[in-house]
């Protein structure tokens, strides 16, 4: 488990990474956290001749919270996220989440930008960018472009990026007022991927559900919306349970997992639809499932 | 007077420099040697038709590429079948690199030396091997259909078969009131220590000698197993084993093919070599364990008392059988547990399937075997809706010694020596709250949750021989050198054994230091396996420490002046009893010890020719006597001693998603006297924490042809520290007659009862029979549905 020869460079401005990615083309492959990268060059599962590691790039490691969205450079890590209280007053969900990626040390080191480009529909966070509505920056010798969440994802571990762009950050979009959020998985050990898990945001006003939307980890080939807000729009917060069945159902319409060695796709099928009524139930009927303190106490 | 250090709480003497970095295990040896990487078998069973190492020969950096044409000698033939047993049909082993067919995927090919591991690999990557497939046998179904073949001279791919006939099974069976059936079902899990395999190798040109450190769980065993197959004298030979990050039973097999090829190659070459197992070869090509399937037939009657148990299982060996069949012969000797049953039969046939072989992993068939009497009296007492634990209270050996009549791993009859099952029970049921339970459980129904209750007894052969021998030497500083030669991976041999010597000597415990597993030391020894440690190494030394101090008492004696039976040892003074001021050191007395005609030192004056007194009429070293406070001994015993526990298991599973979580975990644990009960607590944490992967996570997934679908940390499901529950224990010490010391092995007791009391929570809190283990929340919500649907039964008295 040693990796195939490759030449490491270590760029130390944007303008140099970018030109090396355009000069090396397709056998480069941009290196920030490595969690996912390094296991996969250690088995030589892929075996580009060159890797740019962004990590000594100045910049990109800011969290900025803005009227509409929380900017998350490249070098930002999963804790730096996690643990950021502005962040986390802006934008619950993303704590929520985080704390379900992998593990501390794990998370210590991966990079949130970096798992949105590596498109794994079993992580937590392409999804988020998806369900929060989040877009993307790629930048490359010619230039920038900006880029939704459902444009940048088109199948598991597939984005449109080039092979010379670097993805500089990522932009979670913020959930109107009243919003109420929520992030559940089941996973077969703690930090591990998930059989199947669910995020939700709902908005209730004055006791009244208005907009709903859901994402999912490991039951889509992608991460996509699942927008619930006809089924709830203008119904009582504390009445959820009516409309539980029928969410139930457009989920299972909506979903398409697979069976692997860990469970069956009937089984991830239903689990889901156990989760989104769950998630749906305590987001409603209660104080949102996860307050500040819990979410506190699992990030410490 | 010292404490008495047998039976203290003592902390690990070898954490603080484990825990802070200063452990040297394989890899952090050799920095400058050569490294070795694998050509490994990408098939599960195929004729190897042509290899092609051309395009890596003339590749700077590349030292050597072998192939089995490469090999000389001794070196050629099949890998010794280290466990020769008559039920043995059809005696397959692999080579050192494989000769014209490949039997499992990750069966070494070729190997590669090279300045390191990143140019080995690549240069590995580079080899083309030709292939002519052949049909993979995977899994017992398809081994036993015998089809196809694994080995050509093993039809319908029968390893061994043995019968085990105790009394009159079958007609005591057909004359009992109830008569049961069960068919149960095990998964393949692994050892998986931290550390894999890893053997450094250097050959010495200037004395044509070899030295080898591997991680291995048998120093003297890979040093005979090399000196053999490299035609070299022993004497030539010696094998260290550093420190070792975990074995667990695959380190006990051995040679493995890189020893032999690591120590030819350091040989050959002339160099230092060196070649650290990665993980994903360690799940490919080390070996696995438990996977069997069983069946059960027993007779009882009202009271649940068992009249006959006849038993057949089949168990899948894998690709070659080195490790011969203690893994289902352990099954079948164990089965019984603490239970008085004269009548059984049990058959098992072991099969070659196209498959990473089995050899034993911490339990050693024994939590299989469990698993199936546990099963069995669950079985009973619902169908004769009787609690649990009184049906098996109804069956409980109470004499001892209770000869059961079964030849065990050691070749001699299994005698169980002393034990008391009632106490460990009432012990048990105190600690989990056997009897309020059922009133819990339906409170939690009434909520909505699904809670239940289970319960695992069993026995185990402990400490079997042939021998173990602890060598002692008091140095002139008055430290005292204990070595042992069985291995160490963490079970805290520097420590207890340090006990034992320093209470038998009277030192204060810090001048105690234990080497294990290296053949400069002690040359004699078996190996760590078995549960073995503590009452071979620990008596052996305590024995080796009575003779040392009887040379220190007699030396001091003569300087003293006094009879040595009136001396007593204490905190490294040996002294008259009762008179604290005629007293010497026992550094002292180690001067004394060896007469000398030259002084190095002032303390060493003493000792010479001109230094005291001397008895004229006697030669220096008398007869019978040696010089120096040094003395080896060895214990070997007449059978194996038996350990006891019961475990409990608290479990809750969530009514919607199936997902399984333990609640409680209760121990109760007979071990004889506990030497350090912080360490047998340890052991018992660590088994059970494998024992809670056996049951609710790990798995071999092998696809049809052969191929591992999880070989890694991220797909096989070893529970991590979040995954285990805390562990609530009460001890038990009955000794053992057996051994000076009257203790038993405690090394693989946590892991044995795990499956069979989770699964018998589960049964409880769900209502139906479980019947194969590992179960995941998927495979818990299939069968629920099976459940529903009508197609799986319900327990009778739910």
């Amino acid at each position: 488990m040693k990796p195939a020869p490759l030449t490491c460079h270590s760029p130390t401005s944007l303008d140099e990474a970018l030109r090396l990615l355009h000069d090396i083309g397709s056998e480069a492959k941009v290196i920030a956290g490595g969690q996912s990268l390094v296991p996969v060059l250690n088995m030589r599962l892929a075996t580009p001749g060159h890797l740019v590691d962004i990590t000594g790039l100045p910049g990109l490691d800011e969290i900025r919270v803005g009227a509409e969205a929380v900017e998350v450079g490249a070098r930002v890590t999963h804790r730096q996220l996690e643990r950021s209280p502005a962040a986390y007053a802006a934008l619950p969900l993303l704590r929520q989440t985080l704390v379900n990626v992998a593990h501390p040390a794990i998370r210590n080191r991966g990079t949130t930008v970096g798992s949105i480009a590596h498109a794994d529909p079993n992580g937590e966070m392409p999804m988020i960018l998806a369900l929060t509505g989040g877009t993307v920056t790629a930048v490359s010798v010619r230039g920038e472009r900006t880029l939704a969440a459902a444009d940048l994802f088109v199948g598991p571990l597939e984005t449109v990026l080039e092979p010379d762009e670097i993805l500089v950050c990522a932009r979670f979009g913020r959930f109107p007022e009243g919003t109420r959020t929520g992030f559940t998985e089941l996973a077969r050990r703690s930090g591990d991927y998930a059989l199947a898990g669910a995020a939700l945001a709902v908005q209730v006003i004055a006791g009244q559900m208005q907009q709903a939307r859901m994402g999912f980890v490991s039951v889509t080939e992608v991460p996509t919306v699942l927008d619930l807000t006809d089924l709830v729009a203008g119904r009582a917060a504390d009445q959820s349970a009516a409309v539980a069945e029928a969410v139930v159902e457009r989920v299972h319409a909506h979903i398409d997992p697979e069976s692997d060695i860990h469970a069956t796709a009937e089984y991830r099928r239903h689990l889901t639809g156990v989760l989104a009524r769950r998630l749906l139930t305590d987001l409603t009927t209660g104080e949102p499932a996860r307050t500040s303190e819990e979410a506190l106490r699992g990030a410490s | 007077m010292t404490t008495r250090m047998f039976g203290q709480r003592i902390s690990r003497r070898e954490d603080p420099r484990l825990v802070t970095g200063h452990g040297r295990y394989l890899d952090d040896l050799g920095s400058s040697a050569l490294e070795a990487a694998f050509v490994r078998s990408p098939h599960a069973h195929a004729r190897i038709l042509d290899i092609d190492v051309s395009a890596v020969l003339d590749v700077p950096g590349v030292v050597a590429v072998w192939t089995y044409e490469d090999l000389e000698g001794k070196l050629s033939e099949p890998l010794p079948m280290l466990l020769p047993h008559p039920s043995i049909t059809a005696p397959v082993t692999g080579h050192v690199l494989a000769a014209n067919e490949v039997n499992h995927v990750g069966e070494p090919i070729v190997m590669v030396i090279a300045t390191n591991r990143y140019l080995a690999e690549d240069a590995a990557s580079h080899i083309e091997i030709d292939y002519e497939f052949l049909d993979p046998v995977v899994g017992i179904e398809t081994a036993r259909q015998g089809s196809a073949l694994v080995h050509d001279q093993a039809p319908g791919n029968v390893a061994a078969h043995l019968v085990q006939d105790v009394g009159d099974a079958p007609g005591r069976i057909a004359s009992a009131p109830h008569v049961l059936e069960l068919d149960l079902d095990i998964e393949r899990s692994a050892c998986m220590p931290m550390e894999g395999k890893g053997v450094l190798a250097r050959w010495n040109r200037e004395d044509s000698s070899l030295r080898v450190h591997s991680s291995t769980q048998t120093s003297t065993g890979v040093r005979a197993a090399l000196a053999a197959r490299l035609e070299l004298p022993l004497g030539k030979v010696d094998v260290i084993a550093p420190d070792v990050g975990g074995g667990f039973g695959v380190k006990i097999n051995h040679p493995w093919p890189e020893e032999l090829a690591l120590g030819a190659a350091a040989k050959i070459l002339e160099c230092e070599v060196k070649w650290t197992e990665d993980r994903r070869e360690h799940f490919i090509s080390s070996a696995h364990e438990r996977q069997q399937l069983q069946r059960v037939r027993v007779g009882f009657d009202e009271e649940g008392r068992i009249y006959g148990l006849d038993v057949q299982f089949w168990h899948d060996n894998g690709a070659y059988l080195p490790y011969g069949v203690i893994v289902p012969l352990n099954t079948s000797t164990h089965i019984l547990g603490p239970y008085n049953l004269p009548d059984y039969r049990v058959e098992y046939w072991s099969l070659y399937t196209n498959t990473v072989i089995v050899t034993p992993y911490r339990g050693a068939g024994r939590p299989q075997g469990v698993f199936l009497m546990e099963r069995t009296m669950d079985a009973i007492a619902d169908y004769l809706g009787r609690d649990r634990t009184e049906v098996r209270r109804m069956n409980f050996v109470r004499e001892f010694p209770h000869p059961i009549g079964l030849i065990m791993q050691d070749g001699r009859e299994g005698i169980y020596d002393s034990g008391d099952f009632d106490t460990s029970l009432d012990k048990l049921k105190a600690l989990v709250g056997w009897d309020d339970f059922a009133a819990c459980r339906e409170r939690a129904r009434a909520e909505g949750r699904r809670i239940g209750l289970g319960l695992g007894c069993y026995v185990e052969a402990t400490g079997a021989g042939p021998y173990e021998g602890g060598h002692i030497e008091i140095e002139t500083t008055g430290k005292v050198n204990v070595a042992t030669g069985l291995t160490s991976q963490g079970q805290a041999h520097q420590t207890v054994f340090a006990q034992i010597v320093a209470d038998e000597l009277g030192v204060p415990i810090e001048m105690v230091e234990v080497t294990t597993g290296d053949t400069r030391r002690m040359g004699y020894s078996v190996g760590t396996w078995g549960s073995r440690g503590a009452v071979m190494s620990g008596n052996a030394v305590h024995l080796a420490a009575k003779k040392v101090k009887q040379k220190a008492l007699t030396v001091a004696g003569r300087a003293l002046e006094v009879d040595p039976a009136d001396l007593e040892i204490v905190d490294g003074l040996v002294r008259v009893k009762g008179d604290p001021k005629a007293q010497m050191p026992l550094a002292m007395v180690s001067v004394l010890s060896n007469p000398l005609r030259y002084a190095f030192d002032e303390a060493a004056q003493a000792a010479t020719q001109f230094g005291g007194r001397q008895d004229e009429t006697k030669p220096p070293i008398a007869e019978n006597d040696s010089p120096g406070l040094e003395d080896t001994d060895f214990y070997s015993p007449v059978r194996s001693t038996f350990a006891s526990g019961m475990h409990a298991a608290i479990v809750e599973t969530d009514p919607e998603t199936a997902d399984i979580r333990i609640l409680r975990y209760c121990v109760v644990h007979d071990c004889g006297p506990m030497i350090n009960p912080m360490v047998v607590e340890g052991q018992i944490h660590g088994g059970v924490a494998q024992g809670v992967g056996g049951a609710l996570y790990e798995k071999m997934a092998y696809d049809s042809s052969g191929q591992l679908l999880n070989a890694s940390f991220m797909d096989f499901l070893m529970p991590y520290a979040s995954e285990v529950p805390q562990i609530e224990t009460d001890h038990l010490e009955t000794p053992s007659p057996l051994n000076p010391l009257g203790i038993k092995g405690a090394g693989e007791a946590g892991t044995i009862p795990v499956s069979a009391a989770i699964a018998s929570a589960i049964e409880d809190a769900e209502g139906f029979p479980i019947t194969r283990m590992p179960i995941s929340p998927s495979e818990l919500w299939e069968l629920r549905r099976r459940h529903e649907a009508g197609e799986w039964p319900s327990l009778r008295h739910d």
